[in-house]
């Protein structure tokens, strides 16, 4: 028997196999409104940057550093274990992405699905849009923006907890000095992102 | 085999896991069943069923029955729909050489040449790892006929594909 079992095992090409079958079972999983949670990968100058979409839009950007892994069983468990890799209804955020870090595009028009941010973190997420390309803006000036003056450490937990760093700018939150402070992405991307911000803008 | 298997404890892990943990035993498991040509389909119909059902997975299933269950079932539907069984020959395929995808070829038609029951309890117990008891529940019958059926085929295996000088025909006749 093991001898049977180690015949079949040697599967030169069933990797080859599996891939275009999975591949398959994603469209397909599209077409049967099946596929809940949709993924893909983008390597990035800050990073391999993990993209995931429902159907109403861009549900969750994640860093390495936030362990992709952990990520996708967090939306499993938060909204819906139907969670495959299907790169096709992540391909038009992911162009924006790329000309966004290549310099020729300034702003993102993806629908977004803003279901992770609950209460006073979704109006912070809402309102960070409004800090246009290139400026930077303080907590204590969002928590303005967001109709709350006070909340100025509440503005900064939803900043580091935006699940959808990158589209949504909470990279142009910096400290009141103007020094550029945490980030979700690790202070260097941060930085990063500042510099190619300001090259262009 | 018992060893190989690890319980699960989670409907609400991202599907994407099920698909890489399982899929290579899947795929094995639907080209013993229904054969190389019609394993492909065979494999999307049953991971898209348990697609479906993945999010009410009670916790605590074993994963790899399920789907083997599934697998099963989608096998016996395309089988009721009239779909054309592979057809025994009297020339044993020619073992192809060294060349691993030739004898692997030779493997699924010798699988596929396996009386019905024989192949199921051989595709279950020996691919997927699924202990007798389970591989009984799923064919129909005891578990020690089961364990028969799968000893029967695994000999018939080793008959006419480690040996093939044997002659086929007797190998035949004596399974009758």
């Amino acid at each position: 028997m093991s001898a049977t079992r180690e015949r079949l095992d040697g599967a030169a090409g069933e990797e080859a196999a599996l891939a275009r079958l999975a591949d398959g079972l994603a469209r397909r999983a599209e077409d049967e409104d099946l596929l809940d949670v949709a993924y893909r990968t983008l390597d990035t100058p800050v990073g391999t940057l993990l993209l995931a979409g429902t159907v109403a839009g861009l549900v969750r950007v994640a860093y390495d550093c936030e362990d992709h892994d952990a990520v996708l069983q967090s939306l499993a468990e938060r909204v819906s274990p139907r969670v495959l890799r299907a790169p096709a209804r992540l391909d038009a955020v992911a162009g924006e992405l790329e000309e966004y870090f290549a310099g020729t595009r300034t702003a993102f028009d993806v629908p977004l699905d803003l279901r992770l941010a609950a209460g006073f973190r979704r109006s912070v997420v809402e309102a960070l849009p409004r800090i246009a390309f290139g400026a930077t803006a303080s907590y204590t000036q969002v928590a303005a923006l967001t109709g709350s003056p006070g909340a100025v450490r509440a503005v900064g937990t939803a900043c580091a907890r935006n699940p959808l760093p990158v589209v949504v700018p909470c990279h142009r939150v910096v400290r009141s000095d103007g020094s550029p402070g945490q980030y979700v992405g690790g202070a260097a991307a941060k930085v990063s992102l500042l510099a190619l911000e300001a090259r262009r803008g | 085999m018992d060893v190989l298997r690890h319980p699960e404890s989670t409907g609400r892990e991202p599907f994407e896991v099920v698909v890489a943990r399982h899929g290579a035993v899947v795929l094995r498991v639907c080209r013993a069943v229904v054969g190389p040509d019609a394993a492909d389909d065979a494999w999307s119909e049953t991971f898209l069923s348990a697609l479906r059902a993945w999010p009410s997975l009670p916790p605590g299933s074993d994963v790899r029955a399920w789907l083997v269950t599934i697998a099963h079932r989608k096998a016996v539907d395309a089988h009721r729909a009239a779909v054309r069984r592979p057809t025994p020959t009297d020339v044993l395929p020619e073992r192809g050489g060294d060349l691993l995808g030739d004898w692997r070829a030779d493997l699924w038609e010798a699988v596929g040449e396996l009386p019905g029951k024989q192949r199921r309890c051989v595709a279950y117990h020996h691919l997927a790892g699924l202990p007798w008891a389970e591989v009984a529940a799923l064919v129909g019958g005891s578990e020690a006929a089961a364990r028969r059926a799968g000893a029967d085929g695994v000999r018939a295996l080793r008959r006419r594909w480690f040996e093939q000088e044997a002659p086929s025909t007797t190998a035949r006749e004596e399974e009758r």
